[in-house]
């Protein structure tokens, strides 16, 4: 089937099988492979990616139902000399260790802040239910959250 | 020569995050090659059977689909999965990569469909029809050992696959003469270790340069090498190994597995890259599980809660094979049986035992928080029987601070500790009084309020090689190699090979510190066998521990040299050249080198040194001569609904001792983790296989993994005991938090239920099984 949709910002036209993944179109037909898969049944959140602003899941939409949809990666959110400020964040509180989780934390992070400029800790823990981290104990995870939602309240 | 430390002990934010937070790390299943196939594995959905037919014909008919093999066709041409520690007297049988006419355990691999698309060979993996005639499996360990229970492996004519005994002298006379004694039945539950990233392997033959490089999700590049090796039959100068960024281990990526060896020989019979990552249900079913457990323990102990001796029984699941290091966990369950106290005598027997079910080896701790937890919860029933605090009888029993190095009724040597401190500041932090002063004013108010005491130390930092080592063909020490380009610029490789702790900025900021450079004119190099020279990796809290010392080494060797060269540049004698922070001074004088006019004068080699070789590089190998002994002191507070069973865990404080550290943001990383995986375990994770041998447990809508929102804020300190068995002082920290805080929260969870006479508990403790408590408690006429 063919589709039609930006990613991170750039016009996609791409002829897919129906039945094939948000997230394998991403990592095996676009090469972005900063996008993971932890567990392929939406439960650990390492594939999460922003469709239209919202924090979802790839491992569980087919690639034809992003058709006509803004799609934002973790390669979207920052440049090496422009990280995005939950991407510094994470960097500053040392948020994550092996970095598989990361990248779909930080969508996820970035998706909450968005509608939550200042979220509490619980808000954080609770927002974050659906990303599993296994190295960290989630707390650095939680003090980078509130290090971005300080430096983006602070405009930095 | 005394330097200055400039980033050693601060909170230097890490190195690696720049390419992990904008997702341009390269992990296995990153790497594309030309021409890459894909591997689907076809895995038993029987837990015990003989197979009767593979019949593959519909899938080979599939366009996409390269091949299908079974073990048919690997029949003496390849050797099983490695195991490296098959225990003297054991029976043991090497595990085939693919099943051979048995199988033995849901999600053996059967046969592997290779296809020229993922989604293919998936399909394909399908359509192979494997007929099995399904036999009885068993599942539990004490039912294995049973007269008449079905059999893993008919020719042992038993499940057990080994006894191990280690009785101690005056362990039976001690519990003659004890006040009295506590017995407890203790299960510490199969768990899943579950790094995000699961296992994944790409295999690469190339035929010309009679070459074959595998990208592998491991802890042991090196002995990942070897054994592909041995399996094969090739020649190791013809493998390359590389651990890529390595989502994550927890001990599952020690052992080596079939898959590793399978994926290489595929390559080379089809001269083509082959490409495997498992699913997530794959990783649960087939990766390696921990702990496992069954222990009867026993404190025989004096009237003033003086614990003289303990005794022990573990069934130990090893699971349907011996998975590499899976027989030799359990003896570190012995080895630390006595905890960080003054217990005379230990004595323990363990039968390890096949079941039908995925084999067990190392996880976070692997025995070590066996032996804290069973250690504790004795601890705990001995203070029940006395009535005594549960802190007090702790501080009876710790090993007093001056008398160590201590010798352990077990044989384990601890290096250094100061436990008391540790206790002090701990309970000073928890506010213990104000703790059990909350918690009887909430129990007055009818609630159902806990405090959990835990006191523990482990064994870290593996090593000497000849000794409490498992019997393993790598030794037990780590390499080092520094080369120094002419601009002073630092390449560090070590055989260590991390995956997410964060060595490339400890090991920069060592040797930045130790030649006065800047971090980023430094470089940490892991994980790749054609680079690296030949190294363990990353387990058992060494890292730091013995990587980190063999990088010291390194740094001290090069420092040597370059001392003999700036003697003979600033035209004086070796003694008389002052070194501080990389800057090379005569001592009086004015002339001054700095660590890169020495590096470029080692290269350029202008002026001939008499008996140098130009260049400065250096190889060190640390081989410890003993174990390190970090400890600490956890304590929480719970709180349980008494009409849902369901768990409140209010607060936790950690303080620990890990002698010195390097990097203290890196070291809070790693405690925080480990308590909350310690945590995992206690509150909600378990393996569970039905009677059939079904995995219950294989998506994570069914394996409870620890969430955000079940902790609070983890309240941390430290104390520091350095080692002296190491120059950097240090003990080890990957482990700790797993040892202390699974028996904390129990603890907690049992002092909640008390005034309901409640007295036992197992993990995990799901709001099922403490309202099933409470509810039974309150039936039976327990207090309210």
């Amino acid at each position: 089937m063919k589709i039609r949709l930006t990613v991170n910002g750039e016009a996609q036209d791409a002829d897919v099988a129906p039945r094939t993944l948000l997230v394998h179109f991403l990592r095996e037909e676009l090469g972005l492979t900063g996008t993971h898969i932890g567990c392929e049944t939406s439960l650990c959140g390492a594939c999460t990616v922003h469709l239209d602003g919202k924090a979802v899941k790839s491992c569980t939409l087919f690639a034809v139902q992003a058709d006509g949809c803004a799609v934002r990666t973790i390669e979207g959110m920052g440049e090496a000399d422009a990280l995005h400020p939950v991407q510094k964040g994470f960097w500053e509180e040392h948020g994550l260790q092996c970095g598989y989780c990361t990248p779909g934390m930080i969508m996820a992070t970035s998706a909450l802040l968005a509608e939550n400029a200042s979220p509490s800790e619980a808000q954080i823990r609770h927002a974050l239910e659906g990303n599993i981290c296994r190295c960290t104990g989630y707390q650095q995870i939680v003090n980078a959250v509130q290090h971005a939602a300080r430096a983006m309240r602070e405009g930095k | 020569m005394a330097l200055k430390p400039v980033m050693v002990g601060e909170r230097i934010k890490r190195r690696e995050d720049p390419r992990l937070i904008r997702g341009m790390a390269t992990y296995t299943d990153d790497v594309k090659l030309h021409g890459m196939l894909h591997a689907a594995f076809v895995r038993s959905d029987h837990a015990a059977g003989r197979i009767v037919k593979i019949d593959a014909t519909r899938a080979k008919e599939r366009p996409s689909v390269v091949a299908v093999f079974t073990f048919d066709d690997l029949r003496g041409k390849v050797g099983a999965a490695p195991c490296t520690a098959v225990l003297p007297g054991m029976n043991h049988s090497p595990h085939p990569l693919l099943a051979d006419g048995e199988v033995r355990y849901a999600g053996q691999p059967v046969a592997v469909v290779i296809a020229r698309e993922k989604y293919a060979a998936r399909d394909a993996a399908l359509d192979v029809e494997v007929e099995i005639d399904a036999r009885d499996a068993v599942v539990d360990p004490e039912a294995a050992l049973r007269p008449g229970a079905p059999l893993v492996y008919e020719q042992f004519g038993t499940n057990l696959a080994v006894h191990l005994a280690m009785p101690h002298p005056e362990t039976e006379r001690l519990f003659a003469e004890a006040h009295g004694t506590v017995a407890l039945r203790l299960v510490n539950q199969r768990v899943a270790p579950v790094p995000m990233e699961g296992r994944a392997v790409v295999a690469h033959w190339e035929d010309g340069p009679q070459k074959l490089t595998v990208w592998t999700s491991t802890q042991t590049p090196h002995g990942c090498k070897q054994q592909i090796a041995i399996c094969l039959g090739l020649p190791e100068l013809r493998i390359r190994v590389i651990a890529p960024e390595v989502g994550g281990g927890f001990g599952q990526k020690i052992p080596n597995y079939g898959e590793e060896c399978l994926l290489p020989w595929i390559s080379r019979q089809l001269r083509r890259p082959v490409k495997w990552a498992e699913t997530r249900t794959e990783n649960l079913a087939a990766s390696a599980h921990g702990r496992g457990h069954v222990s009867h323990v026993e404190a025989a102990y004096d009237r003033d809660g003086k614990i003289r001796a303990v005794r022990g029984k573990t069934l130990a699941e090893l699971g349907a094979f011996a998975s590499m290091l899976g027989p030799a966990i359990p003896t570190f369950t012995h080895l630390l049986a006595a905890g960080p106290y003054t217990i005379q005598a230990v004595s323990w027997e363990i039968d390890v035992v096949y079941t039908h079910t995925m084999a067990t080896d190392a996880y976070r701790g692997a025995g070590r928080p066996e032996a804290a937890y069973n250690i504790e919860r004795l601890m705990d029933a001995v203070a029940a029987k006395l009535s005594l605090d549960r802190v007090e009888i702790r501080k009876r029993n710790l090993i007093a601070a001056g008398s160590f190095p201590y010798s352990s009724p077990t044989g384990a040597v601890y290096d250094s500790g100061n436990y008391q401190a540790c206790l002090e500041k701990a309970l000073a932090k928890f506010d213990y009084a104000g703790a059990v002063a909350a918690r009887d004013r909430a129990r007055a108010e009818g609630k159902l309020a806990g405090i959990g005491v835990a006191t523990f130390t482990e064994i870290c930092g593996l090593g000497p090689s000849t000794g409490t080592a498992p019997p393993a063909r790598a030794g037990t020490w780590e390499s080092a190699e520094l080369r120094v380009e002419p601009t002073g610029a630092v390449t560090v490789m070590t055989g260590a090979s991390p995956h997410g702790q964060g060595q490339e900025t400890a090991f920069a900021q060592m040797v930045g510190d130790a030649f006065g450079i800047d971090i980023d004119s430094i470089n940490v190099v892991h994980g790749d066998t054609d680079m690296v020279t030949h190294g363990v990796g990353t387990f058992g809290s060494r890292g730091l521990v013995v990587g980190g010392t063999a990088v010291h080494m390194a740094a001290q060797k090069i420092l040597a040299k370059a001392k003999r060269i700036a003697a003979h540049l600033l035209d004086t004698t070796e003694e008389r050249v002052n070194v501080e922070s990389g800057v090379f001074s005569v001592v009086g004088g004015a002339r001054k080198l700095s660590f890169a006019d020495v590096a470029s004068a080692a290269h350029t080699w202008g002026v001939a040194i008499p008996g140098e070789e130009p260049g400065l590089e250096a190889v060190a190998r640390f081989e410890p001569t003993g174990t390190t002994f970090p400890f600490g002191a956890h304590f929480c507070t719970v709180s349980i609904d008494r009409d849902t069973g369901e768990l409140t865990l209010e607060r936790f404080v950690s303080v620990d001792d890990v002698g010195n550290i390097i990097n203290p943001l890196l070291a809070d990383g790693q405690r925080l983790g480990g308590i909350i995986q310690g945590l995992g375990q206690a509150m909600c994770e378990e393996v569970r296989y039905d009677e059939s041998g079904q995995l219950m447990t294989a998506t994570f809508m069914d394996y409870a993994m620890p969430r955000a929102a079940m902790f609070p804020r983890i309240e941390m300190d430290t104390t520091c005991t350095p080692s002296p068995l190491n120059p950097l002082g240090a003990k080890g920290i990957g482990e700790l938090g797993t040892i202390g805080s699974t028996p904390c929260i129990v603890s907690a969870v049992l002092d909640a239920l008390a005034p309901l006479g409640v007295t036992h508990v197992d993990m995990p403790l799901k709001s099922e099984r403490l309202w099933r408590l409470i509810q039974d408690a309150q039936k039976n006429g327990g207090a309210r």
